[in-house]
């Protein structure tokens, strides 16, 4: 590939990226504020009233405990709909038609979003922090873990909600797989608990989970207590992020949702 | 020379069965203002769809420029500029954005994009309003906005479908301005349109196409020789002394200030004049009763609804005998 279309292609990225942050910061009321307030309401209700009653989890004050859990919780959510509504809201007004008619390969379209995704879920992430600060004091055991498990979580949904804005029909399409897939899962995913205090059994169900070893690890980052080895929630993570870019890919070069 | 825009057999069948385009073949000359004509469902839309890659093709090979688009995709992009039928753009963008965006898929640098994009849109009459949401605009600003953003970035040919839809007269006018200005640059441009005298105005070459096939490929000229009979209407400054029955040209009266006069082809205008002259009859103005590409249109579009004074086409392969019709 020559340096002249290595250029063309990071202006085009540049390009997509910056349209897709300029497009949830003018509706920041939107897409920033209510993750935020809704965050601050778990804090105040899980974190304080009932966290004062639990007591400790794994030995750490139960409202110190969630923090990590809620970050990633505001950070999957906002990759996945960001991705997922832009995508398709670009499908619904055609404007993806700008895309497919300029010799942008591809790849360039699917890092495009994603990291467009990625900007609004550490947007959200850093602003969970803030709010969590007024709750329970900033720890952080590895930031390099914390920064690079964040990082790749938000792509691995960014990328989930592309492949759902590919197939998405209606606005229905897009609200069905967050609302029955991805906040169960979430829910599920140790934001809350440890999976130590589950049965055996459960704590083998919630295993299939990937959610929970992005959590478990990002709490590792932050608290330095984690259920799993790190080194296997990266691979679980690495994993699924190369399983859907493949898909991703595919599903573009197929023109599947998005071409006759 | 290499022709803008080369297609060979080109078929598309949707997933439904049905065949959208049956092989069609067409060339257009560099530097041409090219009319696609035909009517709804005949297969233009299908067919700029493919030429831009928004439609998958089922076969047959289309050139841009000499780029294939199975081989050479990324050329053949870059070589088209795509103004298409239905608005589509992102109706909550600043229209700036918008062409600026445009101009970074195609991987201009910001600046060179706003310059680029300041350029147009003052063409356009558009600049003062950059900083405006796109739907704040008037249906025909949103058509200059695909217009400029079409051109951002400096395409070679420029497809245009139905670019004046919507559009008032004076508007409309305006933009057949600039179409003829960027086309005398040297941009080929490719126009499909519902308005005949549009295509007749501003085109040089012609396709039309019909049920997935090109049923005329042809320059304007020799398309509009084909009318046999062109009927003017002739609007009197006073009611006529008579009618001459025997005139080589056939007049007919319509109203007391308003006659019917058909030309033969073969015959001038100058011989209506000395008919009208040595009847008597004082004219105050004249005009075509209907638009000569309109009238052979819908005779190669339409056989059953053909008007009696066409010539069968040469070339045409869904023309019938005048007896038929």
């Amino acid at each position: 590939m020559s340096d002249s279309h290595l250029r063309h292609y990071w202006t085009a990225f540049r390009t997509i990226v910056t349209k897709e942050v300029l497009r949830f910061a003018r509706i920041w009321v939107q897409t920033v504020l209510p993750p935020v307030i809704t965050t601050a309401l778990y804090f105040i209700i899980f974190g304080g009233l009932i966290g004062e009653r639990i007591g400790e989890m794994e030995g750490y004050r139960y409202m110190d405990f969630i923090v990590p859990g809620l970050i990633m919780l505001a950070v999957i959510t906002n990759s996945y709909s960001n991705v997922v509504s832009s995508f398709f809201g670009s499908k619904f007004q055609r404007h993806i038609e700008e895309l497919l008619v300029s010799p942008i390969p591809n790849s360039v379209i699917i890092l495009g979003f994603i990291f467009g995704g990625v900007a609004r879920g550490l947007s959200v992430g850093v602003a969970v922090l803030l709010v969590s600060l007024f709750f329970s004091p900033l720890s952080i055991h590895n930031p390099l873990v914390m920064l690079v498990i964040v990082l790749m979580t938000s792509i691995l949904f960014a990328m989930a909600g592309l492949i759902n804005g590919v197939f998405a029909r209606t606005f229905d399409d897009i609200a069905i797989v967050p609302t029955f897939i991805l906040t169960p899962l979430t829910y599920l995913g140790g934001v809350f608990y440890s999976i130590s205090l589950l049965p055996e059994f459960w704590q083998g169900v919630s295993m299939l989970n990937p959610i929970l070893y992005m959590v478990d690890a990002f709490r590792y980052g932050s608290l330095g207590h984690s259920d799993f080895p790190i080194a296997m929630s990266f691979a679980i993570i690495a994993g699924f992020i190369a399983v859907l870019y493949g898909i991703a890919l595919v599903l573009l070069n197929r023109g599947v949702g998005i071409r006759s | 020379m290499t022709p803008a825009l080369e297609i060979r057999g080109l078929k598309k069948t949707y997933k439904n069965g049905f065949e959208a385009l049956k092989g069609i073949d067409l060339e257009v000359a560099p530097g041409s203002f090219f009319a696609l004509l035909g009517p709804n469902g005949a297969g233009k839309s299908t067919t700029i769809g493919i030429i831009t890659s928004l439609i998958n093709k089922t076969a047959g090979t289309v050139k841009v420029f000499g780029h294939d688009l199975d081989t050479d995709l990324q050329a053949v992009k870059r070589s088209i500029g795509l103004v298409p039928q239905e608005f589509n753009f992102n109706n909550f963008e600043p229209i700036g954005e918008i062409v600026v965006n445009q101009a970074g898929y195609y991987g201009i640098p910001r600046r060179e994009a706003w310059e680029r994009c300041e350029h147009y849109l003052n063409e356009l009459g558009l600049w003062e309003k950059r900083k405006d949401m796109a739907r704040t605009l008037s249906g025909g600003m949103k058509r200059r906005l695909m217009i400029a953003r079409a051109l951002v970035h400096e395409p070679r040919l420029l497809i245009l479908d139905e670019p004046t839809a919507g559009v008032d007269i004076e508007l409309r006018r305006s933009m057949w301005d600039f179409l003829t200005r960027i086309n005398t640059d040297g941009r080929s441009i490719i126009l499909t349109t519902h308005y005949l005298e549009e295509a007749e105005t501003l085109c040089r070459n012609i396709a039309i196409i019909d049920d997935g096939g090109i049923v005329e490929n042809t320059t304007m000229k020799q398309l509009l020789a084909k009318l046999e009979t062109e009927t003017m209407v002739l609007d009197l400054s006073e009611p006529p002394p008579g009618i001459p029955q025997d005139a080589p040209i056939v007049l007919r009266q319509i109203d007391d200030l308003t006659l019917e006069a058909d030309i033969r082809s073969g015959q001038h205008l100058n011989d209506l004049f000395r008919v009208l002259d040595q009847a008597g009859i004082r004219v105050q103005s004249m005009r075509n009763k209907s638009n000569r590409l309109e009238e052979l249109f819908i005779r190669m579009t339409r056989p059953g609804q053909s008007p009696s004074h066409l010539t069968p086409g040469a070339s045409g392969t869904t023309e019938q005998p005048e007896n038929q019709a």
